[in-house]
């Protein structure tokens, strides 16, 4: 089987996120990037599936130059080969403009299932994955924590609040899977040597047959107004057991109708 | 000239440092208070192939320089760790692949690459010949298709934990030789088939270092395990001591880079009389001098690591990578404890470990003095002062 794993590059947990205050968009440029720990996850699932049914895994990043390092390191987990879709042209783009160039990415390769994380580790919105479904037109298997292939069928254990749900489709498809599906697992030495004679194709905007109307800032349908802070906490409320704290505790929790 | 790692050797320094990531403070020193070996550790690096980063790959290893094998190891023991229970793992086999047969490779490399066999130990040192290698006593006599094996050997580390053993022995007696550095001779033993003819003796030493006294007694060799020719084994051990020079230096800067990161972060939290003692010149000023120490070994190191992978002589470089590597990290491991005060005889803190351990650098695998007989003898054409 052919799958393709979605996976962002994204700055290293190390570095301290900026916002660019013109465009309002995380600064990217310059500071160390590293494959999202969400991504190897979704990977790691991909290699397991290759490697129990057989086939190949492309990794899919859009994003800066400095992407390749986690591309590469992709390349080392195991992944067969890799696509980076590099261009200034789609710097700035939406969440819909980056799963119309990834969706455009993938519709060039073959494939049988689309592997993605729910969200990305730095920006949290958790919508390309269903957006890239939509547009290629397949099945959105989501948040899933287990996944099982036999022959043309996928089944995925969807991780829900009381518990999970049993969700069967029909490949092609797309899973979105939960950051906790897995241990990813680390390169080995071999592994590091064997991902730089590894192909990295790399598509421009152009190759995939968007224009600015469709990708890059110019496209985006979706504007950040503002970004701030989020509001400092409350203070918290102090309990003294005067003999009847374990009673007041429960009456707080009761409240908040945690029990 | 450039002085900047490659995106691959970042690469790995930045994986080896997560796989160390996984074995935390708490680990070592539970091995260290038990005495155990940290077999976990080692068997988590053998699968993911990083002790044979120096096997060529048709020996199914990686086929990497010295200078990536290096900076494997400068990060073990910056993580906390140390680098010496597996490094021999590393570039034992060195000797086998440059001077073994090709039967001999075969039979034995891709097993050392996949941790199948470990060959971690190396008979080489007596206790009637300290560095004076070419006098060693040990004897191997030649009765047919065999050698019969005879004598003592003290400092042996690793025994224990390998199925091989190099050992180096004398075919002909000192007295009958011309050239008192030929005579010697190394051999592959497997240890798996050598019980009851090698009793081994753990010694208890200051640190935890699974080395060991062989007692040889009539230990069988086949001749085909005799590695290279007879009579010229000084020579390939000597090929071996600049690559295991500019390892050790590394894992001497490992050390030195932890003991820096220890004292500075220390030194920023720990608040007396008001202000954090890192206020104090007197604990800073020591700080940054083993800091810019061990920056200046680390260009020396670098610089003996690419001459050896670009094939050219280095034997000054990777003397002086070592003597200066282990001098800095002694320098940063005394400011570190002193900055830790009481604290830092303290096992909790990790820092009289890793003291203890740092101290063996400057006197193994060879005594900082012979460092510098060398230099002074074969760099700067004194005469030989011993």
């Amino acid at each position: 089987m052919n799958v393709i794993v979605c996976a962002k590059v994204i700055p290293a947990s190390s570095v301290t996120i900026e916002i660019d205050p013109a465009t309002k968009c995380m600064v990217r440029k310059g500071v160390p990037h590293e494959l999202d720990p969400a991504a190897a996850s979704a990977l790691e699932e991909g290699l397991r599936l290759v490697e129990k049914h057989g086939g190949a895994v492309t990794v899919l990043t859009m994003g800066i130059g400095d992407a390749t390092v986690g591309i590469r390191n992709a390349l080392a987990m195991g992944a067969t080969s890799a696509i980076h879709l590099f261009d200034d042209a789609l710097a700035g783009s939406d969440t819909l403009g980056t799963a119309k160039a990834l969706a455009a990415a993938i519709k060039k390769e073959p494939f049988d299932l689309v592997i993605c994380a729910s969200e990305a580790s730095d920006s949290y919105s958790g919508v390309v994955a269903g957006q890239i479904a939509q547009l290629l037109g397949i099945v959105p298997l989501t948040f899933a924590k287990e996944i099982a292939v036999d022959g043309k069928k996928i089944n995925i254990k969807r991780q829900s609040e009381t518990g999970y749900d049993v969700v069967e489709a029909e490949l092609p498809a797309l899973v979105s899977v939960t950051s906790g599906i897995n241990e990813p697992r680390y390169p080995q030495l071999k592994g590091i040597m064997a991902a730089k004679k590894k192909e990295i194709k790399k598509y421009t905007a152009a190759d995939l047959g968007l224009g600015p109307d469709q990708v890059g800032a110019s496209g985006a349908r979706e504007k950040v107004l503002t970004v701030g802070r989020p509001p400092a906490r409350q203070a918290g409320k102090k309990i003294t057991d005067e003999g009847d704290g374990g009673k007041q505790i429960a009456n707080f929790l009761a409240e908040l109708k945690i029990i | 000239m450039d002085f900047n790692l490659t995106q691959e050797q970042q690469q790995i320094r930045e994986e080896i440092r997560r796989v160390c990531g996984e074995f935390r403070d708490a680990y070592w020193r539970d091995i260290d208070k038990k005495r155990d070996y940290p077999d976990a550790f080692v068997r988590r690096l053998t699968e993911l192939g990083w002790l044979a980063a120096l096997i060529p790959e048709e020996y199914g290893g990686s086929g990497l320089g010295i200078t990536e094998a290096s900076i494997i190891l400068e990060e073990i023991n910056r993580s906390g760790g140390s680098a010496t229970v597996c490094h021999a793992q590393m570039y034992t086999m060195g000797t086998l692949l440059r001077h073994g047969s090709e039967e001999q490779k075969r039979r034995y490399l891709p097993k050392i690459a996949g941790g199948e066999l470990r060959l971690q130990a190396f008979g080489v040192t007596e206790p009637n010949a300290g560095s004076e290698t070419t006098r060693i006593e040990t004897t191997a006599s030649r009765r047919g298709d065999r050698y019969v094996i005879h004598g003592q050997k003290i400092f042996i580390s690793r025994v224990l934990q390998s199925d091989l053993m190099l050992l180096l022995a004398r075919t002909t007696p000192y007295d009958e030789l011309k050239d008192k550095t030929q005579g010697l001779s190394v051999f592959i033993v497997d240890l798996r088939e050598a019980k009851g003819k090698i009793e081994v003796k753990p010694l208890d030493l200051m640190i935890n270092h699974h080395t060991n006294a062989l007692f040889i007694d009539g230990l069988e060799v086949p001749a085909e395990n005799l590695l290279g020719q007879e009579g010229v084994g000084f020579r390939y051990i000597i090929d071996g001591w600049n690559a295991e020079r500019i390892l050790v230096a590394a894992e001497a800067i490992g050390d030195g880079r932890w003991f820096v990161e220890r004292a500075a972060k220390y030194a920023n939290e720990r608040i007396v009389f008001g202000r954090p003692i890192g206020a104090n010149q007197g604990i800073q000023f020591p700080i940054a001098q083993a800091y810019a120490r061990i920056e200046a070994a680390d260009l020396v190191r670098f610089q003996a690591a690419t001459k050896f992978d670009r094939k050219e002589r280095c034997g000054a470089e990777a003397n002086m990578a070592k003597l200066l590597a282990s001098e800095a990290a002694w320098e940063a491991a005394n400011a570190c404890l002193t900055t830790h005060g009481g604290y830092g005889f303290a096992a909790e803190y990790d820092v009289e470990r890793k003291f203890r351990e740092t101290r063996l650098l400057t006197v193994a695998p060879v005594s900082n003095n012979l460092v510098l007989a060398y230099l002074a003898q074969h760099v700067l054409g004194m005469p030989k002062s011993y």
